[in-house]
């Protein structure tokens, strides 16, 4: 892999995060460098505790390094006011939690739409086709105006991925985004993860499961806040094949 | 004063505006917030009753000071401004009790002195009042009785509609005849016999009615002015009280400009006849029907006033009520809160968020309020028979003040949830 050639997205040069708990001090990332280049699919893997959420917050521009830099498309994050972050977050950064975070008694287009309706060059027609189109990516074209409340985990999760992916975002951030479902939705997810991969986004995705490590291209581990091995991965399975194994749900 | 405060929301509005255009997002988070409001609709009613109470309150004190100042000023208009009463007693404003020999002093002597002497006098007519019950087969119905001269009607514009006035003849007489007003009509002969020519009994004396008056309706103070008996001034003295003074003598001047002169000319008439020493203090009081209205109109202002500052501070109390309830909003919100700066959204957006929707709270409650107002004051003038009109620069300055609770109060509740830290927030549970 000749990786110099190759975009720079994320840049981390010796971050550190401390957190004050009374008089105590967590030092939650030691000092962590890496960078993460355009079309990667990252996993970061590690044991509770180990500064995965803190790490991917940083990178998410949710928070601010207590010491080091951050660049995002080689622009330092650090010195940014709120404003600006906010901004890029709209702009450069899709986010996936755990626990979908939908908007409640909301339809699945009007969640999508959310980080559009920040975004004030999207015009409200524009906004709901892109939104539309979003949702027919990652198979919900038939769920569009379905509550938040009438859909599966899976299905929820699906709209959590296309509200990710509707600003049309430099990297696409997963928190333990399959943490909350059976094995087999997690390989639907995967499945949709490689396909976004194949199309040529960036992402990174947090994940206690070594195995789903494996669907990935490039495995970073942390532990006690630093990086503890960050390998590439040459042969990365099919998340699609593995679907295709697992017992039928009936 | 209210026209600074509405260029000022003007402005504020415009800049607000302004800043957005271009952006377009001020609508969006118009919508969310109407949408968060429709979501959780009783709670959104309840943020607002305070404000529709006070508004309403505001409204119907203000419309009933309005009605009560127009009906007064229309009073004046058709009553004409040169009416002027004599009453017995020295003036009594000083709140000096009088004994009764001193409430006795208006007599026939001062009647025919007016009558004769009293060059700027148009219309004299003197006024014995008692009140009683009026009978008529197993109808009855409480009144009062008013003595008066024939001029009373000309004093008063009373007219008749049917029948006669009685007569000189019968006031020189004291027969026992009156007329009487609508209302009477209405209860004692309720199956629409025509009462001219019938004898009622007032007070267990029998008096035939020769005429029927033309309806006046109410007055200021939702009093019906049809229920009245008019008789001459003698048969009431004479033979329903047996008393031999005045209780008032109307006049009416010759022209509205010669009023402070005929109060001096019957001054001086009544002093004289009256006898009284240079030195010593009127035995009677002279107010012009104008005086007496303009005090009754000022003294209305001031309760009027006083009664909506009291309506304007359930207002406060109300918004605090606002306060309240968008703050526990903040906190059950506080995940949307974290969502929504996850994707972008500035402090700004999200203080606006939540200003906006206390604002939308704060004027709905307003429009509520003045549509309540609206109600409740025609219910008081259909019901109690109050004037009432809502003064429209009242509602203008419902909607200015429910804007400026609404900002005022929704500002500390929007500032915590702009100052919220994305990642507390959204895993708040
Ligand atoms: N807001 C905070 N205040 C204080 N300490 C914090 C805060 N956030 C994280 N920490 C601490 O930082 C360390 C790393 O936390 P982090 O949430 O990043 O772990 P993680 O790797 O995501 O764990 P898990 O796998 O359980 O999600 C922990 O020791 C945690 O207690
Ligand atoms: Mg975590």
């Amino acid at each position: 892999m000749s990786e110099d050639n190759r975009k720079v997205v994320i840049e981390l040069k010796d971050v550190c995060r401390d957190f004050k708990v009374g008089d105590e001090v967590v030092h939650a990332l030691r000092g962590v460098s890496f960078k993460i280049y355009e079309g990667e699919f990252v996993t970061i893997q590690g044991t509770s505790g180990s500064g995965k959420s803190t790490l991917l917050n940083q990178i998410g521009c949710l928070d601010t390094p207590t010491s080091g830099e951050y660049y995002l498309d080689g622009v330092s994050v650090r010195k940014m006011g709120s404003n600006q972050r906010a901004k890029l977050r709209n702009r450069k950064i899709g986010f996936i939690f755990q626990n979908y975070n939908l908007l409640a008694k909301t339809t699945a287009v009007e969640n999508v739409e959310l980080p559009l309706m920040y975004n004030a060059k999207v015009k409200p027609k524009e906004r709901r086709q892109r939104a539309i189109k979003a949702l027919i990516e990652v198979g919900l074209g038939d769920r569009l105006e379905h509550k938040s409340n009438q859909m599966s985990g899976g299905q929820m999760q699906r709209v959590a991925i296309a509200r990710a992916l509707v600003n049309d975002p430099t990297i696409i951030l997963a928190d333990e985004a399959t943490g909350n479902l059976d094995t087999r939705t997690s390989f639907e997810m995967l499945v949709l993860f490689q396909k976004l991969y194949n199309e040529g986004h960036t992402i990174i995705f947090v994940t206690h499961n070594p195995e789903i490590a494996q669907y990935s291209s490039r495995n970073i581990f942390l532990r006690d806040g630093q990086v503890q091995a960050d390998t590439i991965n040459h042969n990365i399975l099919n998340a699609e094949e593995a679907l295709a194994k697992l017992p039928k749900k009936d | 004063m209210n026209l600074i405060i509405l260029i000022a929301i003007l402005v504020v509005a415009i800049l607000i505006y302004r800043r957005y255009r271009d952006e377009s997002l001020l609508g969006m988070i118009f919508k969310v917030a109407i949408k968060a409001l429709s979501n959780n609709k009783a709670r959104s009613l309840l943020s607002m009753l305070g404000i529709i109470i006070g508004v309403a309150a505001v409204i119907v004190m203000m419309s009933i000071g309005q009605g009560s100042k127009e009906s007064v000023r229309k009073n004046i208009s058709q009553m004409g401004t040169n009416i002027i009463m004599i009453r017995p007693g020295a003036d009594r404003r000083g709140g000096v009790r009088q004994d009764p020999s001193s409430m006795q002093t208006l007599k026939q002597e001062d009647y025919e002195a007016i009558l004769n002497e009293c060059r700027y006098v148009m219309y004299t007519s003197p006024e014995v009042t008692t009140s009683g019950q009026a009978i008529y087969g197993s109808n009855n119905y409480n009144t009062s009785a008013y003595g008066e001269s024939l001029e009373y009607m000309d004093i008063k514009q009373w007219e008749i509609e049917d029948g006669t006035c009685f007569t000189e003849q019968d006031v020189q007489t004291a027969a026992k005849v009156c007329l009487i007003g609508k209302t009477l009509v209405d209860n004692l002969f309720p199956d629409g016999q025509s009462p001219v020519g019938k004898t009622i009994r007032f007070r267990s004396t029998p008096v035939r009615i020769v005429g029927v008056l033309k309806s006046k309706g109410y007055n200021s103070f939702g009093m019906d002015q049809d229920n009245l008996i008019i008789m001459p001034y003698t048969t009431v003295m004479k033979r329903l009280l047996a008393q031999t003074f005045f209780s008032t003598i109307n006049v009416s001047s010759l022209t509205e400009e010669t009023t402070d002169q005929t109060i001096e000319e019957l001054t001086e008439v009544l002093r004289r006849t009256h006898k009284l020493k240079d030195n010593a203090e009127d035995d009677f009081t002279i107010h012009s029907q104008a005086e007496m209205m303009e005090t009754m109109s000022s003294t209305m202002d001031s309760i009027t006033i006083i009664l909506v500052v009291a309506a304007a501070f359930s207002l406060l109390v109300a918004g605090i009520g606002i306060m309240n309830i968008m703050l526990v909003s903040v906190t059950e919100r506080t995940k949307e809160i974290g969502l929504r700066m996850s994707v972008g959204a500035r402090s700004i957006d999200i203080s606006l968020q939540f200003l906006i929707e206390s604002i939308l709270i704060s004027i709905t409650g307003g429009l509520l309020g003045v549509l309540l107002g609206y109600g409740i004051s025609a219910l008081a003038t259909a019901v109690f028979h109050l004037p009432t009109s809502v003064p429209f620069w009242s509602v203008i300055l419902s909607f200015v003040v429910c804007t400026i609770i609404g900002i005022v109060f929704g500002y500390i509740p929007a500032q915590k949830a702009a100052r919220l830290d994305p990642i507390e927030a959204i895993r708040y549970e």
